[in-house]
């Protein structure tokens, strides 16, 4: 009833193709924009944040990365998480070997070092596609763990080979307490969903689409690959340096190379397809599936075990743990494969016709 | 000389060792199309079997006799494997047809995930061993040659026999049987395979069993040499540049690959290891791997891959 749009007619291009043509679409995320930032810090404690919103938000910006690379440019891949460590690692680099580095500037200088990384480790996609590719990704992920592992230089000589770094300060402001970070990762979700969306609608988008839909009719049609797909591994890798340079600096304070792992890699592809390939929202979606679920499942499980009068210890409590989780992600890709951003499509069709469908 | 040898001779066994695994990803891949990731879970899962059985039948029918009580394991393994191919086929893969690839390459994370955490509810989550009296001491050879002779590891030459055995029995099983036989056309095309009256549902379940039992010889090799734990699901991520290298439809590609792998695996830790701080080997893998993608994208003996608009 309420979201239809009868009646609401355009009369120039630029109206018909803004971003969110609709303008129920338009105010729906103004208030979420603005709940976010006013709503969320009068409602919710500090345990949440440090728990679910700033690793949500972190990892929402990685999988948006992610999602650009395998959703819209269809170039499969399993070293998401060396991209963040590059960019984490760089980014602390910039810290520590330049004297009054801006922690800003060092967390971007962070995102276009983990691009030129994702460059070069981005050239086998110009051979190999699909599945071949998803292993020869896997070679950054092994590459970087390893030098971050050895090679002192990238740690500073330190000698546990974790580093760490000081708290955050913005043009005076100091961020150091949960809803300060809170605030601090939202501001960059925010511009850099906007960045993606008009990426994503404009010729850059347009051509990383058209190389996901068929390569070589796209070739056809006049769109070089090489600078489609370098592209798309450039700046999916810039996304997800400055989403490792954040989890490292203001999730973490100090990491070690584990922090980064294999582990990493998967569960932000599980983010991408759970959540839905190829469209924004479904990144949120996803990195909220995956982040909560854990939690859920660990505060879950002694209670409803206490429940049939079952005394549940810690080590089986992760085991029913990861066998829920796999069995979720099997589920749910049995019954809705295009992800949860599907399910909300739908919702909206439905909600279009509602209450009148005919 | 005699020290490049028997690097050389110890990069071709343990290159036996991931083509056992690289095996399981082909035959599953070949069948079916899906890129099993689960395959490392299975090798664990196989394992803690075989480990645990082994441990609880003598207690259960009083023997004593070691020979006994690893056969009676082996079989009940090879049991649970079964089972535990025919629910994946079951529950998970036959809702999942014709999805794409990188939808199943999840659900196989997925089912991983599942394999481990059933294994160690029901396993438990120790280190175990499995003893099936393989010889642990090393041997010399060709003193006569080389002075002081190449140092070699029994159990690991035995163990690259029972590979070797393994691989041969596999591909008179693919070539002469008619289940063989079957599995090859559903390889090919699953809709003119069907169309001639191939079960599908029942080839998938063969195949998977098939793996399954490659991830439990896998299991009891590698578990003899390292001790049933955890980090052997990890054995597959070492074994997925073997499969690209020799292609991920070629059985032959999957052996040749794991040598070619295991002796560049093992040279350069030996020779170049040394000037950039060790432990070089998990990448160096994957790089030669990479590197010969680019010259031959559809590995060693895969395929042609053939575009059409």
């Amino acid at each position: 009833m309420f979201y239809r749009e009868n009646g609401q007619f355009k009369t120039t291009y630029k109206a018909d193709q803004q971003a969110f043509a609709i303008p129920q679409d338009r105010w729906a995320i103004v208030a979420l924009v603005a709940f976010a930032f006013i709503g969320i810090p009068l409602l919710v404690d500090e345990y949440m944040f440090r728990a679910i919103m700033v690793p949500f938000l972190i990892l929402s910006l990685a999988a948006l990365g992610v999602n650009i690379l395998v959703g819209y440019c269809g170039q499969i891949t399993l070293g998401a998480g060396a991209s963040m460590a590059v960019g984490a690692y760089a980014a602390y680099n910039f810290m520590v070997r330049v004297d009054g580095m801006p922690a800003l500037a060092a967390i971007l200088l962070g995102g276009v070092i983990a691009a030129a990384a994702g460059i070069v480790f981005g050239i086998p996609s110009l051979r190999v596609r699909g599945l071949y590719l998803a292993v020869a990704t896997l070679a950054s992920q092994f590459f970087w763990d390893w030098a971050f592992l050895r090679i002192k230089w990238f740690t500073n000589d330190s000698s546990s080979g974790s580093v760490s770094v000081p708290d955050i300060n913005l043009l005076g402001w100091t961020i150091n307490s949960p809803t300060d970070k809170y605030l601090f990762c939202l501001g960059f979700l925010v511009v850099f969903t906007v960045m993606a969306k008009n990426l994503l609608r404009g010729n850059m988008g347009r051509q990383w689409m058209a190389i996901r839909d068929m390569d070589v009719a796209a070739t056809v049609i006049g769109i070089r690959p090489m600078y489609a797909k370098l592209t798309a591994f450039a700046v999916s890798s810039f996304y997800l340096g400055v989403a490792g340079a954040l989890w490292g600096f203001v999730n973490l304070g100090s990491w070690e190379p584990a922090a980064f792992s294999i582990d990493r890699s998967f569960q932000l592809l599980f983010m991408v397809i759970i959540g839905g390939m190829g469209a924004i929202s479904g990144s949120f979606f996803g990195a909220a599936f995956i982040v909560i679920l854990p939690i859920f499942l660990n505060q879950m499980l002694p209670l409803i075990g206490g429940l049939f009068g079952l005394e549940v210890s810690i080590a089986l409590v992760s085991h029913v743990e990861i066998i829920i989780f796999g069995s979720l992600i099997v589920f749910f890709l049995i019954v809705e494969p295009h992800g949860i951003a599907r399910l909300w499509a739908t919702g909206r069709e439905k909600l279009r016709l509602w209450p009148f469908p005919h | 000389m005699a020290f490049f040898l028997e690097t050389l001779l110890g990069g071709l066994m343990s290159g036996m060792l991931y083509s056992l695994v690289a095996l399981g990803f082909v035959l599953i891949f070949k069948a079916s199309g899906v890129f099993n990731f689960a395959q490392g879970a299975m090798v664990l899962f196989a394992a803690l079997a075989m480990a645990r059985f082994s441990e609880w039948i003598p207690g259960w029918l009083g023997t004593e006799n070691l020979f006994i009580a690893n056969l009676l394991a082996f079989v009940v393994a090879v049991v649970v494997m079964f089972v535990v191919a025919w629910l994946i086929e079951r529950l998970a893969l036959r809702h999942l047809v014709n999805q794409e690839g990188a939808t199943l390459l999840m659900a196989t994370l997925g089912i991983a995930y599942v394999l481990d955490g059933i294994g160690q509810t029901i396993f438990g989550s120790d280190i175990y061993k499995i003893d099936v009296g393989m010889p642990k001491e090393p041997v010399m050879m060709l003193e006569s040659v080389f002075e002081g002779g190449i140092l070699i590891n029994k159990e690991d030459f035995i163990a690259a026999l029972i590979a070797a055995l393994l691989v041969v029995s596999l591909t008179v099983f693919f070539q002469k049987t008619s289940t063989g036989r079957a599995l090859r056309a559903v390889a090919d095309d699953h809709q003119a395979a069907q169309s001639i009256g191939i079960p599908l549902g029942r080839i998938w379940v063969i195949v998977w069993c098939v793996a399954g039992i490659t991830a439990l010889v896998a299991g009891i090799i590698w578990g003899s040499k390292l001790g049933v734990q955890f980090s052997l699901s990890t054995v597959a991520l070492r074994a997925l540049p073997v499969v690209i290298l020799g292609g991920l439809t070629s059985v032959p590609g999957a052996i040749i690959g794991g040598l070619i792998i295991g002796v560049g695996e093992k040279l350069s830790e030996v020779y170049l290891g040394p000037y950039v701080g060790g432990g070089i080997e998990i990448w160096f893998a994957y790089m030669l791997a990479l590197v010969f993608l680019l010259f031959r994208p559809q590995g060693l003996f895969g395929e042609k891959i053939i575009d059409r608009v």
